[in-house]
């Protein structure tokens, strides 16, 4: 069976073309095709791994961004709360300030009108003395034409003064 | 109407022994001469025989030329260069055409009988048929160089793809894609267990050595002029094969792969006087690449031996009449279909088979101290 029997001629023409193509394809060939092979394992690994690292983060942002709501939400709260007190506050004092403004200015007008109403009084009272003055002038001169009538008048006066300075 | 069909398809079957029996005997006379004729294969007249066996082995056996088709009388083939070294004249080149000269051409003529039939042989100063060293371009030679130019258009387009692209871009698609599939289900089916931590450096081989084959065995499936070449069940080529495995495993191996085969542990009895376990493990050696080699060959010529079987089938039944023929030939075609598709799992299996074995004979050369203990 002469197929059995390896040709030595196709055996050299095997080994040539073999060990050529060979060389060539472990060489540039296969070495270009399990590099990038291996190389893209590794990135779609990292990417994996980049991926699950930033869905973590982005939980944790998530959960950051409620609790910053929530903060939010509450300092609102309390800022409304405080705004309201102030008002309140606001309100009620300038209704104290305006009942003490008015009170006072109601005090002013009291004192003026009482000033002016003793002003008044002491501007009779002296117009009063003076009609009183010329009055007992007009007596005076008419007495004092008498004369015995004169030095009684005077002594009583006197004694009047003196009684007073006694008391 | 299916029970007609059932009764028609018994009666062809009924009628096939009886047939070929009487046409056996009708073809008893007519031998000698059909033994003048000289290809028998494209013969279609009634009456004259078809050497099945003839036609098998020639297709496949090697040849110096690469038969295409025969019109009529014309045969159409490609004439193959012719390269001789013979010990008394020296080199020769000459086209394979001028052998078919009658007596041959500047000495050198196509053996008829003896040792060397079908080989080109040269009559020596004794008078005797010797064979010169013959390096001629035969069709399976020719075949290896088309393989091996198709295989490096291949892969050397797809590692072009690869220069152009960054290992972050999108995998590739297509052709690439389906090359790529393909490498790294070898890699990681085959190659990475078999043979364990330094697998990266035998990929590039082991990879060449599975497409060259596949690429073969497909190309051998294929019956017209750029395949069709019988290389994978050529046993000169899958020797050649086995013997870069060979090489790689008994070149790379570690220390302890070769204290397995000189000092094996074993009881001392067996290796000390009479150094029996040595000298089985070292027969080993060779019969790993021994088994490969086999295998391919084996395979690949079982499988072209049924399709050209398969084939004669569609001549022997129409020789016998046109009433077997037909029904004959269209089962013969169904059957070559389905032939051909095994074919085709067995053209990738086997290239499979060869480079697991490949890298399964490099993992046990690759063998360290701690692996050992480790299986203890």
């Amino acid at each position: 069976m002469d197929l059995l029997i390896p040709e030595t001629g196709t055996i050299i023409w095997m080994l040539l073309a073999a060990g050529i193509v060979f060389f060539i394809l472990m060489k540039w060939g296969f070495p270009m095709l399990t590099d990038m092979v291996d190389k893209r394992n590794d990135y779609i690994e990292k990417s994996l791994k980049a991926a699950k690292e930033a869905n973590d983060r982005l939980a944790g942002i998530q959960a950051e961004c409620d609790e910053l709501l929530r903060e939010t939400r509450q300092e609102q709260a309390r800022i409304i709360k405080e705004a309201n007190e102030r008002r309140d506050g606001i309100i009620a004092e300038a209704e104290t300030k305006a009942r003490e403004s008015a009170g006072k200015i109601v005090e002013d007008a009291r004192s003026q009108i009482r000033e002016e109403r003793d002003e008044a009084l002491r501007g009779i009272r002296r117009q009063v003395a003076e009609i009183s003055v010329r009055i007992a002038e007009k007596v005076i001169l008419k007495e004092l034409s008498d004369r015995d009538g004169q030095t009684e008048m005077i002594d009583r006066m006197i004694d009047e003064v003196e009684a007073a300075e006694r008391k | 109407m299916k029970r007609w069909i059932y009764i028609l398809l018994l009666a062809v079957l009924w009628l096939i022994p009886q047939n070929s029996g009487a046409s056996v005997a009708a073809q008893a006379e007519p031998a000698s001469e059909a033994a003048a004729e000289e290809s028998a294969l494209t013969v279609e007249e009634p009456g004259i025989p078809v050497d099945v066996k003839e036609i098998i082995f020639g297709h496949l056996k090697d040849s110096y030329e690469w038969h295409i088709i025969t019109v009529g009388e014309k045969e159409i083939a490609i004439y193959l260069p012719v390269i001789l070294h013979s010990k008394e004249t020296g080199w020769h080149f000459f086209m394979s055409d001028k052998l078919k000269q009658k007596g041959g051409y500047d000495g050198f003529y196509i053996s008829e009988t003896g040792n060397y039939t079908g080989k080109i042989v040269e009559r020596d100063s004794m008078g005797m048929e010797v064979r010169p060293l013959d390096l001629s371009l035969t069709k399976v030679a020719l075949g290896i160089v088309i393989n091996s130019i198709l295989l490096l258009v291949i892969v050397l387009s797809c590692a072009g793809w690869y220069r152009h692209h960054e290992p972050t871009d999108t995998p590739p698609r297509g052709f690439v894609g389906l090359f790529e599939l393909v490498s790294v289900m070898i890699i990681d089916d085959v190659i990475r267990p078999a043979i364990g931590r330094d697998y990266r450096r035998f990929t590039p081989l082991l990879l060449s050595l599975f497409f060259f084959i596949f690429l073969s065995n497909l190309m051998g499936l294929v019956p017209i002029f750029p395949g069709g070449a019988n290389v994978t069940g050529n046993i000169a080529v899958t020797l050649t094969l086995a013997i870069t495995t060979f090489i790689t495993v008994n070149v790379l191996g570690t220390k302890e792969y070769w204290k397995e085969i000189l000092w094996p542990d074993v009881p001392v009895f067996l290796k000390c006087p009479v150094p029996l376990m040595p000298i089985i493990e070292f027969f080993g050696i060779f019969t790993k690449p021994f088994s490969l080699t086999v295998r391919l060959f084996a395979n690949m010529t079982a499988g072209h031996s049924v399709i050209l079987a398969l084939t004669c089938v569609i001549f022997i039944t129409a020789n016998i009449g046109p009433l077997i023929g037909t029904p004959m030939s269209v089962v013969s075609i169904v059957f070559m279909i389905f032939m051909n598709c095994l074919e085709l799992l067995v053209a990738y299996i086997q290239a499979y088979v060869f480079t697991m074995l490949s890298s399964m004979f490099i993992g046990m050369s690759r063998v360290r101290e701690n692996d050992n203990e480790s299986t203890k």
